[in-house]
């Protein structure tokens, strides 16, 4: 705003020339500049609502568990392997050592990316560059529908059909084959690490899925032209330009699954097992940090409801490094591969 | 007009040499017609495409030129519904018989885009990357610095070969795409517009080169700019846009094929003339 300049100079001095109706032109339109204010004011109030309900959750949720913590202790807290829920309304008198959840959260997890990574992959390569346009299609959408089936129905599933038909005795198979290896060994319940994680695995297939088929999607034709046009053939120019060019946004694409599956609750609950101790078997039917809360919290004395507050900060803390780490790669790849044509 | 140069090829202009073709050509097209689907991009092109010479094909835009240069070497293959019709041999052999690998066909005939397109990989990744996919035994090092040196780009990017092809500039990145065409050892080099995105002195270089790699290639090039057929092509072909008002379609076809000096000197077709001249197109 050049409002300190002098009277008499600049396009002042030209508009002296001029009559004086000529201004009001540029002068503003009351209605349309309040109308454009108050719509200003509604996204900030839109946007700040976000930020203060983030803050409240985690200075309520902080606060809430800080007792647990200071009582515990806060290392001790997350890496001791003894969980004994105590009674008390007043005191602490229970014992809490939440890493058995954080074990299973994480074991789990793994299991998920495990199983739901490489399938991924496949299923996208296969969705992009070997489908026919009405496959592409048809596997584009059941990818989405199967995104959206809500997770209650993936436990019901898996715990009525999938785990008593195939998972179950593929997990007794590999018992008695690969028993002998402490890994694999020990008893083999109808709930275990391995079966929530399978089932997991499939709940994270199509977001995994869904994100690493847009990244391949944006592979600059250009490039893979240049490698056809060097005599390479499908699989090469998929291997040595597509994967390649879509690395960082599959990393991306695995963090955002990996993200699900370390908060997912209810078909954990229902497949994990529920055991408070830690062990490293994959058919150990053990508990993580959601499922714990989940199962427990309408039973938990007042002291324990500290406690599973406590679990849920660590879960918390889990789950956003996760997502800031994924954030972080999906950004990152962005800025280096945007600059690309994409088909 | 008989598109078959065979016979035109002796007319020579008194302005110009212009040498005779060695031995068998290495294209002849039959009446090939290149389809997308229903819609048809050319039509009924015969010409042969003689060895160690630079053939041009110009034309208005949609006449087909740079989908039938892409019929050449099967990159239209990548495009869903896309058929050939007709004959287009290389080296006397159908390269649409049903036993053919478009893979090998391209691992002879490569191609250099409108577009340079360095893979986001270092100056010598760059070069080196069709030769690791035939598994190439020799010492990379010595082909990467002879095809470059080949693309007239060694000296200038000798000191940073481990730099990404981007960060050369847009002449010499179309240079690192030829060093990388040429690694390969390819017969035929065909070029789809290659020197449309730069400026002009670095399209006089790629015009040095392209007369300097007639020895030991054969190169089609797909150029809009006449000034550069008459440059650089021995010979030119000159196609056209029939349009069907009442279907509706545009289809390519050759008018007429011969000596660049014949072209540009006395074309025997009208339409020939009237595009060389400017006045249409």
């Amino acid at each position: 705003m050049s409002s300190s300049a002098s009277p008499g100079t600049g396009p002042s001095a030209g508009a002296s020339t001029t009559p004086v109706e000529e201004p009001s032109a540029l002068r503003s339109r009351g209605a349309a500049r309040y109308s454009d204010r108050a719509f200003t004011i509604m996204l900030w109030a839109a946007g700040a609502t976000v930020l203060l309900v983030l803050g409240a959750m985690v200075v309520r949720t902080v606060s809430d568990a800080l007792p647990v913590f200071q009582y515990q202790g806060f290392f001790s807290f997350v890496f001791g392997t003894e969980w004994h829920a105590g009674f008390s309304r007043q005191e602490f008198t229970g014992t809490y050592g939440a890493w058995p959840f954080v074990w299973g959260t994480i074991y789990t997890s793994l299991i998920a990316v495990g199983i739901a990574l490489p399938m991924s992959i496949g299923v996208a390569l296969f969705i992009n560059f070997y489908a026919a346009s009405r496959v592409r299609q048809l596997m584009s959408y059941s990818v989405e529908i199967l995104a959206a089936v809500p997770s209650i129905i993936f436990g019901l599933w898996g715990l009525l059909w999938f785990v008593p038909t195939v998972l179950h005795p593929f997990s007794i198979w590999l018992n008695s084959v690969l028993g002998f290896l402490p890994f694999f060994g020990g008893s083999v319940p109808n709930v275990n690490y391995f079966h929530a994680g399978v089932v997991l695995g499939i709940m994270i297939l199509p977001i995994i899925t869904a994100v690493t088929r847009e990244v391949m999607a944006t592979t600059p034709v250009d490039e893979v032209q240049a490698a056809y046009g060097l005599g390479a053939t499908k699989s090469e120019v998929l291997r040595k330009v597509v994967l390649p060019r879509s690395f960082g946004g599959i990393v991306g694409a695995t963090m955002l699954g990996l993200g699900r599956a370390l908060g997912e609750t209810i078909a954990v609950l229902m497949l994990v097992g529920g055991s408070q101790r830690f062990d490293t078997r994959l058919f150990f039917a053990g508990d993580t940090l959601a499922a714990h809360i989940a199962a427990t919290f309408q039973d938990a004395s007042p002291e324990t409801l500290v406690a599973l507050m406590g679990i849920g900060v660590v879960l918390f803390i889990v789950t956003m490094v996760v997502n800031i780490v994924a954030r972080l790669i999906v950004w990152r790849f962005a800025k280096t591969a945007g600059a690309g044509d994409a088909l | 007009m008989d598109p078959q140069a065979a016979g035109a090829v002796s007319v020579a202009a008194p302005n110009r040499p212009t040498r005779e073709p060695v031995g068998a050509p290495v294209f002849e097209l039959r009446d090939a017609t290149v389809r997308y689907g229903s819609f048809t991009a050319v039509k009924g092109v015969g010409m042969d495409i003689p060895r160690n010479e630079i053939t041009a094909l110009i034309g208005p835009s949609g006449c087909g030129k740079s989908t039938l240069l892409r019929s050449l070497n099967r990159m239209n293959d990548l495009i869903a519904g896309a058929s050939v019709d007709g004959k287009i041999m290389y080296n006397g052999e159908d390269i649409y018989a049903p036993d053919v690998d478009p893979v090998e066909v391209r691992r002879r005939i490569g191609m250099v885009f409108q577009k340079p397109n360095p893979f986001p990989k270092s100056i010598f990744d760059n070069v080196a990357f069709g030769p690791r996919l035939n598994g190439y035994k020799g010492d990379m090092g010595d082909l990467v610095e002879e095809s470059l040196r080949k693309a007239f780009l060694w000296d200038e990017v000798k000191d940073k070969l481990k730099e990404s092809g981007f960060s050369l500039s847009g002449g010499q990145q179309q240079r690192l795409c030829i060093a990388r065409a040429i690694a390969v050892d390819p017969d035929v080099i065909l070029m789809d517009e290659p020197c449309s995105a730069l400026d002009p002195i670095a399209t006089l270089k790629i015009e040095d080169l392209m007369r300097e790699m007639k020895d030991e290639y054969t190169i089609v090039i797909v150029t809009h700019n006449m000034q550069q057929a008459a440059r650089v092509s021995d010979m030119t072909a000159f196609l056209t846009v029939d349009i069907d008002d009442e279907v509706g379609e545009r289809t390519g076809a050759l008018v007429e094929f011969d000596t660049t000096a014949t072209i540009f000197a006395g074309a025997h077709d009208k339409r020939t003339e009237d595009y060389i001249s400017g006045r249409f197109g």
